[in-house]
């Protein structure tokens, strides 16, 4: 559909939201990320049944951890959408960057930063 | 029959006459006074008087000193003793305390378990169950040796009792569970309190159809009504209780100030249809922080006065 | 299996800040099937302990490594040539482990990871519940394979108690009365009959109370 999204936003493709594990959402974090979000299929359109109820298990887990290491656990989300809905990719895109900002950078970010200087 | 014991419950039982007991809770604290008030307040008016130990795992002076104090005014106490505090060790000892008193009489019991209580985080003990205790109170006194095989210097003479809950799950085992008592050698029974009456009927129907009471002296539990709320509680917070919608029905249909006068008039009338049971030798009062009233449900149940010695 | 759970972050995070460099170690058995000590817990912790130190200003190094079990000599002594690397190990593995892995490296302080729970079963992923206590004098055989020391409350031999309702023990509602089990199995065993038989005085001394224990072959030695 080309419409616009933040160009800060990376998108990492998967077959199915399912094959994101907790170690991959918090890897991200330990490299820098300001923020992660996990898109996945509308709840029961899964094409592999629960592969999206998984994805959100393992963000709620992230969210758990993160908030107990002073990183925030709201610098991790889940949206779920059809494939059709171009217009709410864009929308969700704006509202986690919208989000990250407000939270301000990683720390784990500017910690690194600092130690390669 | 001949008495195995100098126990006067025993000995009233053994007659045939109907036999009362009732209880005392002892207090949070070391003052005796608590105790012996309450016991002398309603001494003429049963044959032996319990203590229990430890209630609801709620740390109390223990019941064994609470016995004494009673034995020292010349009352007959029944010792109970829970498994969940003591190993087979302390509990030899403490028989043997309180056979050292002439303490005749014995409830053996699991006892609540302790997350009920005051000390939740508190280990237990359950080295031997309640049916093993009354084999060994037996054993102690029928063979007079320790557990251990050792011989016991004056052995105990104690009357042994357990409790039986008829109300309990799963009700099928229930008869069974009393049969096993007997086996074990219980001598007397004294049973949870009763509101279900067609339930408790059933019981003692099925134990009679085995013989069991003939076997073991089945003493049944009252306990008297305060207030709707009291038989709202016991109907829905206490395990292993059954109090029937109608039964709280008709304390809800009095005016509260007349609600204790009602709950004593089920009571009565409870021991009044019991009395015609047949198996039913006695009735064991447990009038919770009411002992005032056992005087007045003792007479008004036709059982006073007391056979004296 | 032996069922052990993560302990909270914050208490890792406090016996581990005196340390700089530490590796994190756990075990592909037990805790990898309750999920509390396998190679993935492994790697979150990890990376969770790693960033709460950057995160803090400080620059520690977190390595990881999962052996296959913690209670084999073997398999401890994989390590053996990296540890004067670390100033302190945080075992996921059982008390069991972490005790054996203590033992094997004297000079390096061994830290728990997870509080070790009881010896029990998988009900469904994510439920665990307790099966033996390691009386040490299985009597399952009277009871129909259920046993009266794990699953009922007061462990009793002769029971239920007067608190046993509905099926469910007197301290939680939905804990299910042990006794209430072996006395459903005995009625669907035929053998409901066993149920007077008064069980005898258990003999403790195999148990806890007799002392620490061991188990010698002396036909293997």
């Amino acid at each position: 559909m080309r419409l616009q999204y933040p160009s800060n936003v990376k998108v990492v493709r998967v077959p199915c939201t399912g094959k994101v594990d907790l170690i991959h959402l918090l890897r991200s974090f330990e490299k820098g990320a300001d923020g992660v979000y996990v898109l996945g299929c509308m709840e029961g359109e899964c094409r592999f049944e629960t592969g999206n109820l998984r994805a959100r298990k393992r963000v709620t887990q992230a969210q758990k951890i993160l908030d107990s290491i002073g990183i925030g656990g709201e610098r991790v989300q889940m949206y779920n959408l059809s494939s059709s809905e171009g217009p709410r990719f864009a929308e969700f895109a704006t509202e986690m960057t919208q989000k990250i900002r407000e939270m301000g950078p990683n720390p784990i970010k500017i910690a690194l930063k600092k130690k390669a200087a | 029959m001949s008495l195995k014991t100098p126990s006067r419950l025993e000995k009233i039982l053994a007659s045939g006459q109907l036999a009362v007991t009732s209880e005392c809770g002892p207090p949070r604290g070391s003052d005796p006074e608590a105790i012996t008030r309450k016991a002398e307040m309603i001494r003429n008016h049963v044959d032996a008087i319990n203590i229990t130990d430890n209630q609801t795992s709620v740390t109390r002076l223990c019941s064994l000193a609470a016995c004494i104090h009673l034995k020292l005014m010349g009352i007959e106490p029944t010792l109970q003793m829970v498994v969940r505090d003591r190993n087979r060790i302390a509990l030899q000892s403490d028989i043997l305390g309180a056979a050292s008193f002439d303490i005749h009489n014995i409830l053996c019991l699991s006892g609540d378990h302790q997350q009920f209580g005051d000390c939740p985080q508190g280990q237990n003990v359950f080295d031997i169950d309640s049916m093993q205790l009354i084999q060994t109170v037996r054993h102690m006194r029928d063979e007079g040796k320790f557990l251990g095989g050792d011989e016991i210097t004056r052995p105990p003479q104690m009357f042994v009792g357990a409790a039986a809950n008829p109300f309990a799950d799963p009700f099928e085992i229930r008869v069974p569970r009393l049969a096993k008592k007997v086996a074990a050698g219980v001598e007397f029974i004294q049973t949870q309190c009763i509101y279900n009456l067609d339930k408790f009927e059933l019981w003692m129907k099925q134990a009679r159809d085995r013989g069991l009471h003939e076997k073991v002296y089945i003493l049944a539990g009252v306990t008297p009504f305060k207030s709707v709320g009291m038989a709202k509680y016991m109907k829905n917070r206490v395990p292993g209780m059954d109090v029937p919608d109608e039964v709280v029905k008709r304390m809800a249909g009095v005016p509260k100030e007349k609600q204790p006068e009602e709950g004593l008039n089920i009571c009565v009338e409870t021991i009044q249809r019991l009395k015609e049971c047949e198996g039913v030798r006695g009735f064991h009062i447990m009038a919770i922080e009411w002992e005032e009233k056992v005087p007045e449900i003792v007479e008004r149940s036709g059982l006073y006065p007391r056979p004296r010695d | 299996m032996i069922v052990a759970k993560q302990k909270p972050i914050e208490e890792i995070i406090e016996t581990v800040d005196p340390y700089n460099r530490i590796l994190v170690v756990g075990c592909n058995e037990c805790v990898t099937v309750c999920e509390a000590g396998g190679k993935k817990e492994v790697a979150v912790l990890a990376a969770s302990l790693r960033m709460y130190f950057m995160n803090q200003g400080r620059d520690i190094q977190i390595d990881e490594v999962t052996l296959e079990r913690q209670c084999d000599r073997e398999y401890l002594e994989e390590i053996r040539n990296r540890m004067d690397q670390y100033d302190a190990v945080i075992s996921l593995a059982c008390g069991v482990g972490v005790q054996f892995m203590a033992e094997t490296y004297m000079r390096t302080p061994v830290l728990p990871g997870v509080d070790t729970c009881f010896l029990g079963v998988t009900e469904e992923r994510g439920v665990w519940t307790e099966r033996c206590q390691g009386c040490g004098q299985c009597i399952l055989a009277s009871t129909g394979g259920i046993c009266p020391v794990s699953r009922c409350a007061k462990r009793l031999f002769n029971g239920p108690c007067g608190g046993s309702t509905k099926g469910h023990c007197e301290i939680n509602k939905d804990l299910v009365c042990g006794w209430q089990l072996i006395i459903d199995r005995l009625t669907e065993l035929g053998r409901l009959d066993d149920y007077e038989k008064i069980a005898p005085i258990k003999d403790w001394s195999t148990e806890r109370a007799g002392g620490p224990r061991k188990v010698v072959r002396e036909d293997v030695i």
